[in-house]
């Protein structure tokens, strides 16, 4: 069977046969070899290239639809507004669960009535006060359900702020667009805007492997500091292979796993 | 530039290094591994504030004190009050799972009414106003006929607001037709109007008891209040209290028993006779007691000697001599021996004889109204209201004697016997019933001989369910009007079952209604303002809540903050002055009624050519065989040797199956004179031969697919056995046949 490849190679030696003697034939040898050379790297640079553009422009584009919070905030306005900073409204509750976004409960003190007229003030008394509807906020933090986050333990216990994990959200004027993985359903925000992983700031990203860096940099202070990453994980499982109880790694309070236990952090 | 076959490989191997470069595959991994996790059916509980709600279950008559755990809105778990004077945070399997019965697909979610015929499942919704409407609209129909007796109220109980306003609206109406479920409570307050001239509660001072002899009452297998029963029996065994369960089956109660003494079935008062004989011929009674509160004593005295000698005892129970003479002496012997009746969990009564003979046993030994032992408790008196206002109608129907006939002249001292209803609706001898409400009971399912009494409540033209499920008698009415289940409404909780200390709980709403229902408390008064004129003036209220506030008073705002409040101090009433008889004494013998502790066998239905085996059931704290069918989570716990798919399995001793020619496992028919039905063996030491035990709570036709159609329901193969002497049902079992299927 001929392939598109073999017919190209047909015609060139027709045409070198017509051009003549030895030495033409030679060059075109030549020039063919240096040809068909040429279209192969340039075949794999085309191939690379337009696979590093799906890859690292087109596949985010497609991975994330953009959604709109159902009212946009300013917390800007609304921190100068209250007394206690961040707290006054993201509080611990009585039993140290930690609340989250507001309920209506927090916001309807000031908001029975519909306070100036910004179309989405109007639509917050008018959608959800006066019927007595949770406003659905779209949580850019929210973390899959296996995992167990004590903000307790890392606020009140390690005394940590709300930039180091979450930016500068306190200083925004509006809600930023909800970029929502259309696999996982949870927002960019937590594998972080760049879509290779890298981060400048600690609140670019909100992966396990970030709390580890943190806990591993740490170290000294933490109580839990031998959180595996993934990738470190699966690493250690192929050059440690040993029999259980003789690994190399720190005891942690797991029997299985000589580690500290996974159920502190997974659900 | 045409694209070869290299040209095309190095695309696609660039392509692969490429996109081996990109974050494209690693980014895909990781979220598909989140994916995974994600699956629509997985159930992710709502993160939200915790809050507990102090409450009171009343699944069952144990009224143990709840907190409720939630989560915002959501109630999501249920767990013993601490602190609770019938609890102590204790709970059992069916309070555990109390939340399915909230949440789960068993419940009626509006107001329907019945498009096709009786128990077809058809039904179409309506609003409250019509529906209320309608029943308004024939009970004044019935009662401008002249013929308000003809309307009747059946009541899981009659104690407390609720049950108080059902009897109040039929007063008012002019009916006397107000029945309760039946239960040893029956027995119990026959014996004490009997026995001591009170009407009262029966409550046993367990705690402070240490010898136990139990005619087969289900000490941990749901008799009395369920928890504390289980409470107690736990301080038994450190305490080294003696527990003697006599019984024809090795039920859970008698294996953690000292002792398990089988008898034949229907046979106990016997052996109480036959201990009371042991105890007087050896003058081992508390004779100060006898002596200064007893009365009859030597009368009675002569006949026990004479007919209840320990041989004939022994040829009557199957016990032998010995047993019953050790026995005898180990009760009086005892410093605060205790005699307790009431088959399995005390839902059904037992004969006055029986009754009577084991409270005799009490006397003998001086422990009643004392420390250890059987109090007679009386209710605590909040529910003070106005007097009811009669007008003509009222007073004229008020006149009829009750349908069931409590309170006739056959049975004068009986307040209700609802098991008598079907016959005599089906009799036709008295008027008939044209009107029939029902709230927290489920008669079509717990009634012996259901298909008796379905018979008879088809004869009714109107049958109303206050159901918040669709149980069997909700699925036979015309009309359910759906109460809130009792996590969704407030309702005050008269004192648990066997308690010796009045308590009142507070139910109380733990999460709004989740479905269009409506507090019956509402609907009757409701239905008494559509009435309008003397019965309407009757209900002075705007709403149950406010009629509750009002009635309880000052106790509102305690039960609001405690969620309970009970007499930790209470003392027995003062046992020399404590009787109302005509003696002042306590009476050994009944000289208005002659009834006197004594053994008269119950014959139960069928004979022994046809029928050579003897059908009982058993009860366990597994299986809910009242007005509430288990739940999915208690359903789950039935063992495989009980219920198997399907299929229930009869117990059956080895040397029965052997002489029938039967194996375990092995599929039969079992015939009652009643019904029969498919079952299948199990063999089983703990039973006397002769014997065929099934279990109580299965068999449902209604409820969810979860229970319906699993088992058989032990009433569907009994009949109820009158007591010529009380009325009450006094069936312990039927004749029955097994053959193989
Ligand atoms: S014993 Fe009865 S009242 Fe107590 S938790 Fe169980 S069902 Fe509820």
């Amino acid at each position: 069977m001929h392939t598109l490849d073999d017919h190209a190679k047909d015609i060139s030696e027709d045409a070198a046969d017509e051009a003549g003697p030895d030495l033409s034939l030679e060059m075109n040898l030549k020039e063919q070899d240096t040809g068909a050379g040429g279209t192969i790297i340039l075949f794999f640079i085309l191939g690379l290239f337009a696979s590093l553009v799906v890859g690292w422009i087109i596949f985010p584009k497609l991975l994330y639809s953009n959604k709109k919070q159902p009212i946009d905030f300013n917390h800007v306005f609304h921190v100068e507004e209250v007394d206690n900073g961040c707290e006054s409204c993201h509080f611990f509750r009585a039993d140290g669960t930690f609340s989250g976004a507001p309920k209506l409960a927090q916001c309807i003190d000031c908001h029975e009535e519909i306070q100036g007229i910004s179309p989405d003030e109007i639509k917050f008394v008018e959608e959800y006060v006066s019927k007595e509807r949770e406003v659905p906020w779209l949580i850019y933090s929210r973390q899959p359900d296996c995992v167990f986050f004590s903000h307790a333990a890392h606020i009140k216990g390690a005394q940590m702020d709300c930039v180091t994990c979450h930016g500068h959200m306190g200083e925004s004027e509006s809600l930023k667009v909800y970029e929502e993985n259309r696999i996982t359903g949870y927002s960019r925000d937590i594998w972080g805007k760049s879509i290779g992983g890298f981060k400048k700031n600690t609140w670019d990203r909100m992966k396990m492997d970030d709390c580890a860096e943190c806990h591993r940099e740490n170290a000294a202070n933490i109580e839990i500091t031998d959180i595996p990453t993934p990738t470190q994980r699966l690493i250690d499982h192929i050059v440690n292979l040993v029999p259980p109880g003789t690994s190399t790694f720190g005891k942690g309070g797991s029997v299985q796993t000589e580690r500290d236990p996974c159920f502190a952090c997974h659900k | 530039m045409k694209i070869g076959r290299r040209g095309f490989l190095s695309f696609v191997i660039g392509g692969a290094a490429g996109t081996a470069l990109s974050p494209l595959p690693w980014k895909m991994m990781d979220d598909s591994s989140i994916w995974t996790q994600m699956w629509p059916w997985t159930p992710v509980p709502e993160d939200g504030e915790a809050s507990y709600v102090n409450s009171v279950c009343t699944l069952c008559s144990g009224h143990c004190g709840i907190t409720v755990r939630k989560i915002d809105n959501r109630a999501v778990k249920i767990e013993g009050m601490k602190g609770h004077p019938v609890n102590n945070g204790g709970m059992c399997l069916l309070g555990l799972s109390g939340l399915q019965l909230l949440y789960g697909p068993m419940r009626v979610k509006t107001p329907l009414k019945r498009t096709g015929k009786r128990g077809q499942g058809q039904w179409k919704k309506i609003s409250w106003n019509d529906a209320v409407s309608e029943v308004v609209e024939k009970l004044r129909d019935i009662r401008s006929e002249g013929n308000p007796q003809t309307v009747g109220f059946i009541s899981g109980s009659d104690r407390g607001t609720v049950s108080r306003l059902f009897d109040r609206f039929l007063t008012a109406y002019g009916s006397p037709n107000f029945m309760r479920m039946p239960s040893v409570r029956d027995s119990y307050e026959l014996t004490q109007y009997l026995m001591q001239g009170v009407q009262a509660l029966p409550g046993f001072d367990f705690e402070n008891a240490d010898f136990i002899v139990s005619f087969g009452s289900g000490i941990i297998d749901g008799w009395g209040s369920p928890v504390r029963m289980s409470r107690v029996h736990s301080a038994w065994q450190s305490a080294d209290v003696k527990v003697i369960q006599i019984e024809p089956r090795l039920s859970n109660t008698a294996a953690k028993s000292d002792k398990w003494i089988p008898i034949n079935p229907g046979t106990e008062a016997a052996l109480a006779m036959g201990l009371a004989h042991v105890i007087v011929k050896e003058s081992l009674y508390d004779a100060a007691f006898v002596k200064n509160y007893v009365e009859g004593f030597f009368d009675w005295k002569n006949r026990v000697i004479d007919k209840y000698n320990p041989d004939t005892v022994a040829s009557i129970t199957g016990i032998d001599r010995g047993t019953i003479v050790v026995l005898a002496r180990g009760f009086a012997n005892a410093s605060k021996p205790l005699a307790v009746c009431g088959r399995g969990n005390g839902t059904t009564p037992v004969s006055l004889d029986e009754c009577m003979a084991v409270n005799a046993l009490n006397a003998l030994v001086g422990n009643i109204n004392k420390k250890g032992g059987v109090w007679a408790v009386s209710e605590p008196n909040y529910i003070n209201w106005p007097e009811i206002e009669m007008d003509a109608k009222a007073a004229a129907g008020l006149q009829h004697e009750r349908l069931d006939g409590a309170g006739s002249k056959t049975y004068p001292f009986t307040r209700y016997l609802l098991p008598r209803l079907p016959e005599t609706i089906d009799s036709g001898e008295k008027f008939p019933l044209q009107a029939l409400f029902v709230s927290g009971a489920n008669p079509l399912y717990t009634h012996p001989d259901t298909r008796a009494v379905r018979n008879a409540f088809d004869k009714i033209p109107l049958v109303v369910s206050f159901s918040s499920y669709m149980d069997e008698t909700a699925q036979n009415a015309d009309l359910i009007l759906p109460n809130h289940v009792y996590l969704e409404r407030y309702e005050d909780v008269p004192t648990p079952a066997g308690m010796i200390q009045p308590v009142i709980g507070l139910s109380r709403p733990v999460v709004a209604p989740q479905f269009d229902t409506r507090h019956v408390g509402d609907v009757v008064i409701q239905m008494a303002k559509g009435l309008g004129g003397s019965v309407a003036k009757t209900f002075p209220w705007d709403s149950y809540d406010s009629c509750l506030k009002e009635t309880l008073g000052d106790l509102w705002n305690f039960l609001m903050e405690e969620g309970f409040w009970s007499n930790t101090g209470a003392m027995p009433p003062f046992f020399g002055t404590s009787y109302e008889t005509a003696s002042g004494k306590f009476e050994l013998i009944n000289k208005d009624t002659g009834s006197i502790p004594q053994f008269k066998p119950v014959s139960i239905e069928g004979d022994e050519k046809d029928y050579p085996l003897l059908l009982i059931p058993y009860d366990s704290i597994r299986l809910a065989c009242g007005f509430i069918g288990d739940p999915p989570f208690v359903m789950k716990t039935v063992e495989d040797s009980v219920l198997k798919g399907k299929d229930v399995f009869v117990e059956l001793n080895p040397k029965t199956a052997r002489n029938q020619g039967l194996r375990e496992g092995q599929r039969v028919v079992l015939t009652t004179p009643k019904g029969k039905a498919e079952v299948k063996v199990h063999l089983f030491e703990g039973i006397m031969p002769g014997l065929v035990a099934l279990p109580r709570g299965l068999g449902h036709t209604a409820w969810d697919e979860y229970l319906a159609g699993k088992g058989i329901n032990f009433n569907a193969l009994i009949g109820p056995v009158e007591d010529p002497d009380s009325g009450l049902d006094a069936a312990w079992g039927i004749r029955a046949k097994l053959e193989k299927a």
